[in-house]
């Protein structure tokens, strides 16, 4: 049952009920997240303080389950994270959807991994995995990572 | 030709997609393509290939008269005065980029305003954009009410003085809305103002007659009318391709070249420059001589009662939405449904073989009037049955019950 893998129970309980939704008042840094493709939109907004530290996390948009389910996942699981937690948590996940059969940072833990490998149903969908990144990769423009130049899923 | 078993002949029905029988309702978006036509390019490559219009020998000289058989045979399918009012493009697009480029080059400038509808497909507006960036055009947009329509009344209300070009869809490919065209081409003639109409939903279902219609410039998508990809076709008056500049320079379109200076051929090569989509321009012969044997008003027919019966089917679905209720309305079915985006819809969909679209259908304008970022849509084509419709209550209804 492939479609049971991709909306998977956690999945449509985020989806429904996205955790850290809206904007917050004193964010300093944000940006967007856009699928040209649908349409879709994520806004990340973060507090982040002198030590690079997300003390705070949001989100705002409209999108499919999956883009909303990922961002709500995505924002419980970097609020209090550090730089450079951020980045490696960020391209394991990057890894995860896109190749590699699991995540392989040390510094989720597993309740945390189930949680993110409940969006690996995408890999079967190949034009729903911009849904499960696009979040991702707001944040990853807000913390002002750049591409890898030799691996453009990757940030640096 | 009987509508009946008119599935077999598209060979695409005769394949599992995904061990299931498809339920193709993208047509808006292409249609599928009938035996002959797939028939005719592979032939054509086996048998006959030349390039055309240029070398003398055997092949190129009947390659050629394939070629301008085409022609000959849309003009005659929109009843144009002129076969050399017909001029093949890479597609619809290239087609409104080639009016908007050198009509707006020879007859625009700063302040002058050029009269679209928030119903425009974006290759009927971004073509329109760069003239706004490149001469200070103005671009306008006639209101969509909420029935999804765009009324006579609406069009007349938005032209000044400044009008100088009204572009307008025939049929939305997202309300399904159907425009009265030919009062709009009257009232906007009565001001001196020519029209383009953007016919990419309107050719593939609904009788077309340039001569009575009137308009100054049609726009035809060929692989939505049961053809090959990468051709399109541009209907415009004989004065106006007379009149207007080249769109692109190259072979075939000159008539003496010099290191001094240039003269351009006569028409339609004027407007056909490099080598063309030669076996698309010669296998799309075969879906209109496809379209001509159902006969347009048959296909027009089927198609209308089978909207009908969709917008029956799924106005008893309490969860669906329709989008539109306009007073004209072409093949589509475009609807939302509570709880469930529609990219999740169309994923649910296509896991039955149930083929649909998801998204803004290139009408970002028009979303944005309706507040949303997404619908879904079913659009039909000919080969479409009751079934297909049942097939997508059912596949809706298991959507509701994953996101219950």
């Amino acid at each position: 049952m492939d479609l049971k893998e991709l909306y998977q129970e956690i999945i449509l309980d985020h989806g429904k009920n996205p955790r850290n939704l809206g904007k917050f008042e004193n964010f300093n840094k944000d940006a967007e997240g856009y699928n040209p493709l649908c349409g879709d939109k994520v806004h990340v907004y973060l507090k982040l303080n002198e030590d690079k530290e997300i003390e705070d996390i949001s989100f705002e948009g409209h999108g499919c389950a999956i883009s909303m389910a990922s961002a709500s996942i995505m924002t419980e699981l970097m609020k209090d994270k550090k730089n450079p937690e951020v980045k490696e948590i960020l391209n394991d996940f990057l890894d995860m959807i896109k190749q590699s059969p699991e995540l392989k940072s040390q510094l989720i833990k597993e309740d945390e991994k189930t949680k993110l490998m409940s969006l690996s149903g995408v890999k079967r969908y190949p034009m729903r995995v911009k849904c499960a990144t696009i979040a991702w990769h707001a944040l990853a423009s807000a913390m002002n990572y750049k591409k890898d130049e030799n691996n453009s899923e990757k940030f640096i | 030709m009987s509508l009946k078993d008119i599935k077999k002949e598209f060979p695409i029905f005769n394949n599992k997609i995904q061990n299931n029988d498809l339920v193709y309702l993208d047509s808006a978006n292409s249609s599928q393509k009938p035996q002959v036509v797939v028939d005719r390019i592979y032939d054509f490559y086996t048998k006959e290939f030349s390039n055309v219009g240029r070398s003398i020998h055997y092949l190129a000289v009947a390659a050629t008269n394939l070629y301008e058989n085409t022609r000959t045979l849309v003009q005659k399918y929109i009843n144009a005065k002129d076969k050399n009012e017909i001029v093949f493009t890479k597609g619809a697009t290239e087609a409104i980029n080639l009016v908007a480029n050198t009509f707006g080059q020879k007859y625009l400038k700063e302040g002058d305003e050029v009269l679209l509808t928030e119903l425009e497909h974006h290759s009927n507006y971004v073509p329109w954009h760069y003239l706004r960036k490149s001469k200070g055009v103005k671009i306008k947009f006639a209101e969509m009410d909420e029935n999804g329509d765009v009324t006579l009344e609406t069009i007349e209300k938005n032209i000044t003085d400044k009008t100088k070009i009204i572009a307008i869809t025939h049929l939305s490919n997202v309300t399904g809305a159907i425009l009265p065209v030919k009062e709009i081409t009257k009232l906007a003639h009565s001001k001196n103002i020519p029209v383009l109409i953007d016919g990419c939903q309107g050719a593939p279902h609904l009788k077309l007659d340039m001569q009575d219609l009137d308009c100054d410039f049609y726009a035809i998508s060929c692989h939505k009318m049961y053809g090959p990809t990468g051709l399109g076709i541009l209907y415009a008056k004989k004065k106006w391709l007379e009149e207007l500049p080249p769109y692109q320079g190259g072979g075939g379109m000159i008539r003496e070249v010099k290191k001094e200076g240039i003269t351009f051929g006569e028409l339609p090569n004027k407007y056909e420059a490099g080598t063309m989509a030669t076996a698309q321009v010669i296998a799309f012969g075969e879906s209109i001589k496809f379209i001509n044997k159902i006969g347009i008003e048959n296909i027009e027919k089927h198609e209308r009662e089978l909207t009908v019966y969709g917008e029956e089917v799924l106005r008893k679905n309490n969860s669906v939405k329709l989008i539109g209720n306009p007073k004209d309305k072409g093949s589509v079915l475009s609807f939302t449904l509570d709880g469930v985006h529609p990219h999740d819809i169309a994923t649910i969909l296509d896991e039955d073989g149930v083929a649909i679209r998801a998204g803004h259908h290139c009408c970002q304008i028009l979303h944005e009037k309706l507040g949303l970022s997404a619908t879904a849509r079913a659009s039909l084509g000919v080969y479409n049955t009751k079934e297909d419709l049942d097939q997508l209550n059912e596949s809706l209804n298991k959507c509701k019950k994953i996101f219950s």
